[in-house]
């Protein structure tokens, strides 16, 4: 069951990389690898299980923190101008590389 | 005794599972932006919730279990304030919401100038 | 005082349950960095009754419960409707008030409606909040106010 559960995880991750390739905008992408995220910290602690080592878990913790960090840092910067979505380019913004 | 608790761990995960996966697909199915956000708030309450609930029943005592429950808990401090930012920020810079009223097919955003 | 004895405690159990280690090299090093966390914080004035709210700590305990049942029913409704499709979601941006009189009560609010999937906090603005909803029913649930009533019991 534990390995049922770490390949259904590793699909939600390959559903949340086509959205996050898609788009189509920026905040579609933000949001693709805010759950790319939050599911690793997640694959992770199944997979201290599935190899019998939750030593895994501290990994867990701390990737949790990183990818919160990480998202409140991008928005932080989204509020600065050249960040702004521009509505005449729909399908993309031209900062977002 | 011990039969049961994997049992329950094991109906635990599964449901985890195919919560994860429905917001997985709600995410490719649904429309705009902020509709995509529910069904990611899915994965991260309830989804992420059952399984390490599931993860919990399967080791119920020591330093394991009080880590992923510290896991969980931070999961869901962490993912309301994760939403909110990314909701302001697209609402403050003009991403529109769409209308059930406009008449808009799937898969295009509606972005107002 | 009671705040920073209750900031000491739960950096003691932070330290405690990540290290994992209980030898007296480690220990110490462990109350030498909770000391330096709390002169830091005590320098940068955040330990009040905002960053550790003892005042909830009775009625909080009631209040997550329901939550948690809230949660479940929700995520129920979500899923539903994303295996119904498209056709079936209403999705509506709608402006409620939010009736708690401290910040604290309302940021407790604005989190709960995002933690709870089918609405998300948009905005919080004054005393009105702007939600995003999937369903035009979430919405007629937030304005009969259950959630509103219950924090603000929290609060007195």
């Amino acid at each position: 069951m534990l390995i049922a559960a770490t390949i259904a995880i590793l699909v939600v991750m390959i559903l949340a990389i086509i959205r996050g390739v898609a788009g189509p905008t920026l905040y579609d992408r933000i949001l693709a690898v805010n759950m790319f995220g939050t599911k690793t910290v997640l694959l992770i602690s199944l997979l201290g299980f599935v190899m019998g080592r939750p030593d895994f878990l501290d990994i867990a913790i701390v990737y949790a923190l990183i990818n919160f960090i990480s998202i409140i840092g991008v928005l932080h910067f989204s509020d600065s101008t050249e960040f702004r979505h521009d509505p005449d380019d729909t399908g993309s913004t031209k900062k977002e590389s | 005794m011990d039969i049961i608790v994997d049992m329950i761990s094991a109906l635990f995960l599964l449901l985890g599972s195919f919560l994860c996966l429905s917001g997985g697909v709600g995410i490719l199915r649904f429309p705009d932006f902020y509709t995509r956000m529910h069904a990611v708030g899915v994965t991260d309450t309830l989804g992420a919730g059952m399984i390490l609930i599931g993860l919990m029943l399967q080791n119920p005592e020591g330093l394991v279990m009080l880590k992923l429950l510290m896991i969980l808990i931070m999961t869901l401090f962490i993912s309301p304030v994760a939403s909110h930012a990314l909701a302001k920020a697209a609402f403050r810079n003009d991403l529109a919401p769409m209308s059930d009223r406009e008449e808009t097919e799937g898969g295009t955003e509606s972005s107002i100038p | 005082m009671p705040h920073t004895i209750s900031l000491f405690l739960t950096l003691a159990a932070f330290w405690l349950l990540n290290s994992g280690h209980y030898t007296l090299l480690i220990l110490s090093l462990g109350l030498i960095s909770i000391a330096l966390v709390l002169y830091i914080a005590h320098r940068m004035d955040v330990v009040d009754h905002e960053s550790q709210p003892l005042h909830l700590t009775l009625r909080i305990p009631a209040f997550h419960l329901w939550l948690t049942k809230e949660i479940i029913l929700s995520n129920i409704s979500v899923v539903k409707h994303i295996w119904l499709g498209n056709e079936t979601i209403s999705p509506v941006l709608a402006t409620i008030k939010a009736s708690q009189k401290t910040d604290m009560g309302k940021v407790i609010y604005a989190n709960s409606i995002t933690l709870t999937p089918g609405t998300v906090a948009v905005d919080l603005v004054g005393n009105q909040i702007t939600v995003h909803a999937l369903l035009r029913e979430n919405i007629e649930v937030l304005q009969a106010g259950e959630m509103d009533r219950r924090i603000s019991r929290l609060e007195d």
